[in-house]
């Protein structure tokens, strides 16, 4: 075992890896694939949302112009905020400040909570309209053919992503906890980079999201 | 120190490390093992249990079909019996089948890896394999699904049988069979020994390589997708379904997306078993090494653009029937490139004709036979006449079981002496070989000459002037389940009173061969350095130095 190794914290080199540099490498790219894996989940919802929308344009456009733009751009505020909280908390692990790095970290967590909540009210508003999917759609407003496959898209698609906010917001608590613990430090930081790169994700995708369904 | 073949002979006989399979004996070292070659071995038993299943349903269709009229099984049972079939052959024992059990076992191997990049991972995608597999069985004893392993909307949103947890089912394996894939790519990047370059990998490596950027790539798109019909039964959202807006054919875009492309999850990794056990066999280096590799990564690609084929008939465009025609050709070129290759290195090599090499010539055979069918039937002037058709399942059945199970019974025998140290008795391997073959002809020629004839397929009932061809399939059917079972039975004695094999038996050049047989749980002692290209018999020195300390 090199002195590098023998310096790291308990259980962080596995046994296969010569090195903790080729074993970085390794759960990067890792990590990259999955996120791949990610962006072609996402990829069959929009798939599904550019066919609809050049079968429904009219639709389409009139059942955006429903939702709330105000919600819609404070959350995408709210989301991008989280991402450079995140990539501090990163940068304070990175130089030993642990305590800076917490605090950026529970930030997040914050921010993620606050988006949910957003979406939540959202979501209330939607139920009491019953601007819902498929075959609970009875919206009062919008009564042209496309305007329920628009809500069908709509939650489908802010569902399967807020279920990636509560899974990114579990993987940060877990990185909150071990950060707490120290292990996160200028000598070995690649988890808690692993679980930035996952909540940027979660991120890009709202980014890809906010356009296509409020700013139509 | 460079070690003669004898040398690593004795090295193999050593008694200094025990074999992964007396390092630790009870059921929870299993259960809970990070090894590569428990994960695989868990694997190539769960497979095989699968296949088996799966075959059972395959000989009741069968059975059925003997008779035009209604026979043994009702219409729904029928439905539901070839439905499951597919379920399980497909996502229970193809797509798993070779990458799984054997890409667990000498991916790392071949490297000189200790073992796979995320062990843990490794092995939870095995029970993830196992829960999608439990669900699959849970709708079994439920009754089973109708639609079809395919699920094609609105039928599937809207019968009454249980397609719910079949679809959970089929998601969960997703996952399973990415989380391999993930691994392996990672692997291959990260954990090859010294002196082993992209050039030097071995050709199985290359195959699981171009497999695992498949699964990595394709199956999420399944995967939304059965979401999305989930959803459909539950909620009623209207995606897939008509009757509210939505198109039926999207579906069968995005079933397609993944589903084409996981034919060649299928046979890819049986593609780098064959450029393997030529070489071994034929005692001659690959013919073509490069050209072999950078097929398996020319399929893996052009196959993500072929999907359109399965939809000819579906209200697909004239100009974009033609482009999906002409794409899926080009699998075509590939896949000759390779056979060329293959008949290659066999030209003047020593050729020792043992059970693998009788599986080498079936696949030779089948891929062919299957792969110019499949050409002529991405012609849309005549898939317009073959289409849904028993030429078409025969088709199929030629790549997936024709090539594909060759390639794993070839697999299967090649490494066995690796996997258990101990060795198939010979001649009921050649017996049983020689059974599978001629009963898959039985099988399917006759399917061939039934689909042009018009049989469509999935049909419960038949005009009375079909029958004799049926029989010949049912006939066929069953000599193919007794060369199954020979093997089966061969297969787990010689597990127990097998001679005990050599730590290489076939004086193969390959690199997983380089450790003792079967190997330590750490795989190497000291991790070989790579001096040579896979199966180079042109030398008599081994393909790797290992420094003893």
């Amino acid at each position: 075992m090199s002195p590098e190794a023998a310096s790291l914290p308990e259980g962080i080199l596995a046994h296969h890896f010569a090195s903790l540099e080729r074993q970085n490498e390794a759960m990067r790219l890792g990590m990259w694939l999955f996120l791949a894996t990610e962006i072609l989940l996402f990829a069959g919802l929009f798939t599904g949302y550019s066919v609809y929308r050049f079968e429904f344009p009219l639709a389409f456009a009139e059942c955006s112009r429903h939702l709330s733009l105000t919600a819609g751009t404070v959350n995408t505020i709210v989301l991008i905020t989280s991402s450079f909280t995140v990539a501090l908390s990163i940068h304070f692990a990175r130089t030993d400040q642990r305590r800076a790095a917490v605090v950026c970290l529970a930030l997040t967590i914050l921010l993620a909570l606050g988006f949910l909540g957003i979406k939540a009210i959202e979501y209330t508003a939607h139920f009491r309209e019953h601007a819902l999917p498929g075959k609970y759609y009875a919206f009062e407003e919008v009564k042209i053919p496309g305007a329920a496959m628009f809500y069908t898209l709509y939650f489908m698609m802010t569902g399967l992503h807020g279920l990636h906010v509560v899974a990114g917001m579990s993987v940060l608590t877990w990185l909150l906890w071990r950060t707490n613990q120290g292990r996160y430090s200028s000598r070995y930081y690649t988890g808690l980079e692993l679980g930035g790169l996952y909540w940027h994700l979660v991120d890009l995708v709202w980014i890809f999201l906010y356009p296509l369904l409020y700013l139509i | 120190m460079r070690l003669s073949e004898d040398d690593s002979h004795a090295l193999a006989g050593a008694p200094a490390a025990p074999t992964y399979l007396e390092d630790g004996t009870t059921v929870m070292s299993w259960l809970n093992t990070r090894d590569h070659k428990r994960v695989g071995v868990m694997f190539l038993v769960s497979v095989i249990l699968f296949f088996f299943l799966g075959g059972l349903f395959a000989l009741l269709i069968r059975f059925k079909l003997l008779q035009p009229g209604p026979f043994f099984l009702d219409a729904l049972g029928y439905n539901r019996m070839f439905t499951l079939h597919g379920v399980v052959m497909i996502f229970l024992f193809l797509i798993p089948s070779i990458p799984s059990a054997f890409g667990n076992f000498v991916l790392p191997l071949m490297l000189g890896a200790r073992d796979v990049a995320f062990p843990r991972l490794n092995l939870f995608s095995y029970y993830l394999y196992l829960a999608g597999a439990v669900l699959a069985i849970l709708a079994m004893i439920q009754g089973g699904a109708d639609t079809g392993w395919t699920f094609y909307t609105p039928y599937s949103s809207t019968t009454a049988t249980q397609v719910l947890p079949v679809l959970l089912g089929v998601f969960i394996l997703g996952f399973s069979s990415i989380l391999t894939g993930l691994n392996f790519i990672v692997t291959v990047h990260t954990l090859r020994a010294p002196g082993l370059s992209w050039m030097r990998l071995p050709l199985f490596v290359w195959g699981i390589y171009g497999t695992s950027i498949i699964q990595v790539l394709a199956t999420p798109v399944i995967g939304i997708t059965v979401l999305i019909v989930a959803v459909e039964r539950v909620g009623g959202f209207g995606l897939f379904d008509p009757a509210r807006g939505g198109d039926p054919v999207l579906f069968q875009h995005m079933f397609w997306f993944y589903s084409h492309p996981a034919v060649y999850i299928m046979v890819l990794p049986g593609m780098g078993v064959i450029s393997e056990t030529v070489a071994a066999f034929s005692r001659k280096n690959p013919f073509g090494y490069k050209a072999i590799a950078m097929s398996s990564l020319g399929i893996a690609f052009v196959g993500f653009f072929t999907w359109g084929h399965h939809m000819f008939v579906a209200g697909q465009s004239t100009f974009n029937a033609g482009a999906f025609g002409i794409l899926s050709m080009f699998v075509g070129v590939f896949t000759a490139i390779k056979v060329f290759n293959w008949v290659g290195t066999m030209y003047r090599g020593a050729i020792s004709f043992k059970t693998p090499f009788a599986y080498i010539c079936g696949f030779l055979y089948f891929i062919v036979f299957g792969g110019m069918t499949g050409v002529a039937l991405a012609t849309t002037s005549l898939d317009i006449h073959w289409h849904d058709t028993y030429f078409v399942v025969a088709h199929f059945h030629f790549i997936m079981v024709g090539a594909s199970v060759m390639a794993f019974l070839a697999a299967l025998h090649y490494w066995f002496p690796k996997m258990f140290g101990r060795m198939y008795p010979e001649g009921w391997g050649l017996v049983a070989a020689s059974l599978i073959i001629l009963g898959f002809n039985a099988t399917f020629i006759p399917q061939f000459l039934l689909g042009n004839f018009g049989m469509p397929r999935r049909y419960y009932q038949y005009p009375e002037h079909f029958q004799a061809l049926n029989v010949a399939s049912t006939a066929g059917a069953t000599l193919l389940g007794f060369g199954f079972l020979i093997i089966l039975i061969y297969m787990t004695i010689a597990l127990r009173y097998g001679q005990r094999s050599e730590a290489n038996p076939w004086g193969s050049k390959g690199f997983e061969w380089l450790t003792a047989s079967p190997p330590p749980t750490h795989n190497f002692d000291e991790i070989p350095t790579i001096t040579q290209m896979p199966h180079d018999y042109r030398t008599h020195e081994p393909p790797g130095v290992i420094r003893v300390a």
